[in-house]
């Protein structure tokens, strides 16, 4: 985490990419079987939208669980299901992740579509092609520092797209 | 879109995102809101006359309750801003504050003359007070939620009441400069509801603003 707020992409992936894994099995321990990737992919936009509010001084794991805790209640209330979850029981969870990616329901590919074709056009290369943003950036056209701002707007977009 | 690829794309997104302490920014909207609201007070009810009032104890009673419940009240959406967040030594101050001035009544009632014990509690201004106090305190409540917004409370309801106690406690502070009831049994009643209903509404709109 603390590479990856230094801006090292490849920690910050690493990082994600182990999170997702303990999270899938949080959500379906959980009882959201059915939504748990929807709710990884809600929950790592938000864990990596609001990096900057974790406080390197404080452990990880509870942050990133508070924010799983708070997309799994919120999931919760928004299907009218009221559950408590404990977040002292999080901490166990840690021992059995599930590396496997269940389906998505809820298809970010479909949010994209709403951004503005020139932002999904972008984060498309980025995503699809796999390039870095300074090749997608030169390739639609942005000035490498425009297409940060862009993809990162697109982001936000999206992160608030997922709520509604 | 598959899990991995929105990894890969995160991780496309590393801008300077170094950690921003929440405090300062809280600070500086606390004290936007604060001078709003005194500047409404100078054009809505003025203020009473300063100099007698640094020279009397009721004053900084008053202030002093108003105060410590602004620092309660900063410390606990200081914590309730971030994931995980708890309440602890900030619930402690915000209790032992109320009940200190709570003995402070009490003891004031005890000595009281029977006649004088409606003037006590009530004043003469006991109607108005919760209301101005609420609204020399709703600017900066706005103020308030609106910087908690760009933070990440995962308890919204707790946190809007935490941002309504920090913005009733300041309008209660601010009305405090016009206000000229001197009595503690006075102030811990309808000051304290005032701060009350503030955090109240707080919590009520917080729990619909503060989503993310």
């Amino acid at each position: 985490m603390l590479r990856g707020l230094a801006g090292d992409g490849a920690a910050h992936a690493q990082l994600l990419g182990a999170l997702a894994g303990h999270l899938r099995a949080y959500f379906s321990r959980r009882g959201a079987e059915a939504d748990a990737e929807d709710l990884v992919q809600e929950t790592l936009l938000a864990i990596h939208l609001k990096r900057d509010t974790y406080d390197v001084r404080q452990p990880f794991t509870p942050w990133a669980y508070a924010v799983g805790r708070y997309k799994l209640l919120d999931h919760f209330r928004r299907r009218g299901v009221r559950r408590a979850v404990p977040l002292e029981d999080a901490g166990v969870l840690l021992a059995s992740d599930n590396p496997e990616e269940g389906a998505v329901r809820r298809d970010l590919d479909r949010l994209l579509g709403e951004l503005p074709p020139r932002q999904r056009a972008l984060v498309e290369d980025v995503k699809l092609a796999g390039h870095s943003i300074e090749e997608a950036a030169r390739r639609q056209g942005f000035t490498p520092g425009a297409a940060k701002v862009a993809v990162h707007r697109s982001l936000q977009k999206l992160a608030g797209l997922v709520r509604s | 879109m598959r899990t991995r690829d929105l990894v890969a794309l995160l991780a496309e997104d590393t801008g300077p995102a170094g950690p921003r302490p929440f405090a300062p920014r809280l600070l500086a909207a606390a004290a936007a809101g604060a001078a709003i609201s005194i500047a409404i007070l100078a054009a809505w009810l003025g203020f009473r006359p300063l100099a007698p009032a640094m020279h009397s104890p009721s004053y900084w009673m008053k202030t002093a309750y108003t105060l410590l419940l602004t620092a309660a009240a900063l410390a606990a959406s200081v914590r309730l801003a971030r994931p995980g967040g708890r309440l602890g030594a900030a619930l402690l101050l915000g209790v032992v504050t109320v009940g200190w001035l709570a003995m402070m009544a009490g003891q004031e009632t005890m000595r009281a003359p029977p006649g004088a014990m409606a003037h006590l509690w009530l004043g003469d201004t006991w109607r108005v007070c919760p209301f101005r106090i609420l609204a020399l305190a709703a600017p900066i409540l706005a103020v308030v939620l609106w910087a908690m917004r760009r933070a990440a409370p995962t308890r919204p309801a707790l946190a809007g009441a935490a941002a309504g106690l920090l913005a009733g406690a300041i309008g209660a502070t601010v009305y405090g400069l016009y206000c000229e009831e001197a009595s503690a049994a006075f102030v811990v009643a309808w000051y304290s509801l005032g701060v009350a209903a503030c955090a109240a509404i707080g919590a009520a709109v917080g729990a619909r603003l503060l989503r993310w």
